[in-house]
């Protein structure tokens, strides 16, 4: 009797404890796998800056390549001193901004239009915005080149080689997909605000300036970094388009300028990719949780 | 008060009432049009016109003086090349995506099962692979695949296996290109199923378990029903998105070696821009539109019954 109770008692204990245990060794097995995945992942950028930090001498050496025995700032230095590198870095600061500006001008406004004014045609142009997102750039590359040329014998307007030119083409990038989400955003405002703000006698200026935008923040700031992002990593615009060392931007003016034949500098290169890929990260580092929003917005909203 | 009344009182009879409110619609659609002119400017003049012009192109010859039809075309075709860039682009885009999903998903369980308040962490570190500019990222992979200091061959001597010709051999460098490729994707997929995760209601693994449902039958009947559209609509972002990539191939192995890794993107980079030949050029890309198009279709279908879901 005694016994019995005992394992009636003991069952459903033993039981509750074997599945904290499955818990606990699921859990244990998940950090086993991140850890795993996540090592995949950062590899590549932990090796970049492991090779940023050697010397010519350390690299080409057959010691480990996983380690640093003598750590140096030589290329940074040497890099961050080279005026070549800093007009990269400055072309591709400049035109990332103006990319940026040129895509918040046009896609805001539009998607307030797109969201709020029905008008003839806006659930068709809503529509055809998104699938300009889906055309890739190495659909247009070629037609745009040729037509650039053309611009040039009819115009005498020089646009190939032009670092400004990317000032054109950046924004078939950025703009469809920031329009999109902001229309998103924007449609998921409650009518009664713009309503209330229409009462109070507020034009279509200042329900758009006072009303959307502080509202749509978050959305408007993920498109910002969205836009940003694209133009900082766009590589084939630039190499495609522009070929003087003075006009390139940075993720070509790396791959072109660094590589000399068939040398290949890597400690430079890396530093070089290490500081390019610098910006993104860091406002990825403070921005996380924006730029999130903004990746699954794209597919997610709709 | 009185203003308001008195105003009306004025806009009271019927015909005028009703010109003041065309007149007013006639207002805001103007506005609306203007607001959206810069867009639909930018699309037509930079997106529109390149795309039906490079079908016009295509039907050049190499000097761009003569109307050859469909002449490009039936060059292409009898190419060996052409055939080959055909199979590795679908190789390439397949294989990627499907590796893509299947490790995203994977490691988005792994996140979605660890304590929350770690979750932020784990996720901010996965998702650096997609904020580092391809190209930069493509860097680190060629220096890691390099012929004589290849930091995994390193690796792979101590543990006495041979050296890997990375980029060197044909099957090796589009094994390098799909590793790449997964390596820059996966953490977006990542992101897209934790979301998905996160939005499946606890509510039905807790009918399920009730029920007595496994693990098994708890991802096939309720995690996988719920996740299905995001994942398929990720699937086919990520395959227009790999399809059409240029900066992997150009950087890791510009299309060697002796062009067995050429991808539509690339080969047409290699023709048009670099060989000068623009109409051909033309013509090899325009050979993504239809694949292209058949993802945006079943894309648009998909958001057009969530559209129509919602209202």
């Amino acid at each position: 009797m005694t016994a019995a109770a005992i394992t009636t008692q003991a069952r459903p204990r033993r039981r509750y404890g074997s599945m904290s245990r499955d818990r606990r060794w699921a859990l244990r097995w998940s950090y086993f796998f991140l850890t795993v995945f996540a090592i995949f992942f950062l590899m590549p950028p932990v090796y970049m800056l492991i090779t940023s930090l050697k010397t010519s001498a350390e690299i080409s050496s057959a010691t480990n390549p996983w380690w640093v025995y003598h750590p140096t700032l030589g290329n940074y230095i040497e890099l961050l001193s080279s005026s070549q590198y800093l007009t990269f870095f400055r072309n591709s600061a400049l035109v990332s901004v103006i990319v940026v500006t040129i895509t918040m001008l046009i896609s805001v406004p539009a998607a307030f239009a797109l969201a709020r004014m029905r008008f003839w045609g806006s659930t068709a142009l809503a529509t055809g915005v998104f699938l300009t997102y889906l055309i890739p750039e190495t659909l247009l590359f070629i037609p745009l080149f040729k037509m650039f040329a053309l611009v040039n014998e009819y115009t005498g307007i020089e646009l190939i080689n032009r670092w400004w030119v990317l000032l054109l083409l950046y924004p078939t990038l950025t703009v469809p997909f920031c329009t999109w989400i902001m229309i998103g955003y924007f449609a998921s405002i409650p009518k009664e605000l713009d309503e209330a703000a229409l009462m109070d006698g507020a034009n279509y200026r200042q329900i758009l300036t006072r009303v959307f935008i502080p509202v749509a923040l978050p959305g408007l700031i993920a498109a910002t970094i969205f836009a940003f992002t694209v133009s900082w990593a766009q590589f084939l615009y630039p190499l495609a388009f522009t070929t003087s060392a003075d006009q390139l931007v940075l993720p070509v003016g790396i791959v072109t300028s660094l590589i000399k034949g068939d040398v290949f500098n890597w400690g430079q290169i890396m530093t070089g990719a290490l500081l390019g890929a610098a910006p993104p990260l860091i406002i990825y580092a403070f921005l996380m949780d924006y730029y999130i929003a903004g990746l699954t917005a794209g597919a997610t909203k709709g | 008060m009185v203003d308001a009344t008195l105003e009306a009182l004025a806009i009271a009879g019927g015909s005028r009432r009703r010109s003041a409110l065309r007149k007013a619609m006639q207002r805001k659609s103007t506005i609306a049009f203007l607001m959206t002119l810069p867009l639909i400017l930018l699309v037509v003049l930079l997106v529109l016109y390149p795309a039906f012009y490079s079908i016009h192109l295509a039907t050049l010859n190499k000097s761009m003086e003569r109307f050859v039809g469909v002449g490009n075309f039936l060059f292409l075709f009898k190419r060996e090349t052409f055939w080959m860039v055909v199979q590795q682009s679908c190789i390439f885009a397949i294989t990627a995506v499907i590796f893509k999903a299947l490790f995203g998903f994977i490691v988005a369980h792994f996140v979605h099962n660890i304590p929350s308040r770690g979750q932020r962490k784990w996720r901010g570190m996965l998702l650096v692979p997609w904020v580092i500019p391809p190209a930069m990222s493509c860097l680190a992979w060629l220096w890691l695949f390099d012929p004589s200091y290849s930091a995994f061959n390193w690796v792979l001597d101590k543990i006495s296996i041979g050296p890997v010709a990375w980029t060197g051999d044909a099957y090796w460098a589009r094994f390098s290109v799909i590793l790449v490729n997964v390596w820059i994707g996966a953490p977006f997929f990542m992101i897209m199923y934790l979301a998905a995760l996160k939005s499946v209601p606890e509510q039905l693994y807790e009918a399920a378990a009730i029920d007595g449902a496994n693990w098994w039958q708890r991802m096939w009947y309720v995690t996988l029903p719920m996740m299905r559209n995001i994942m398929a609509i990720t699937a086919l972002f990520s395959l227009i998105v790999t399809f059409a990539n240029f900066d992997i191939v150009r950087i890791l192995t510009a299309g060697g070696p002796i062009d067995r890794t050429h991808v539509f993107a690339t080969w047409a980079f290699w023709i048009g821009i670099q060989g000068n030949d623009i109409p051909l050029g033309a013509s090899v890309s325009l050979f993504m539109v239809p694949i292209l198009t058949v993802a945006a279709v079943f894309i648009l279908r998909d958001i057009h019954r969530r559209a129509s879901e919602m209202s």
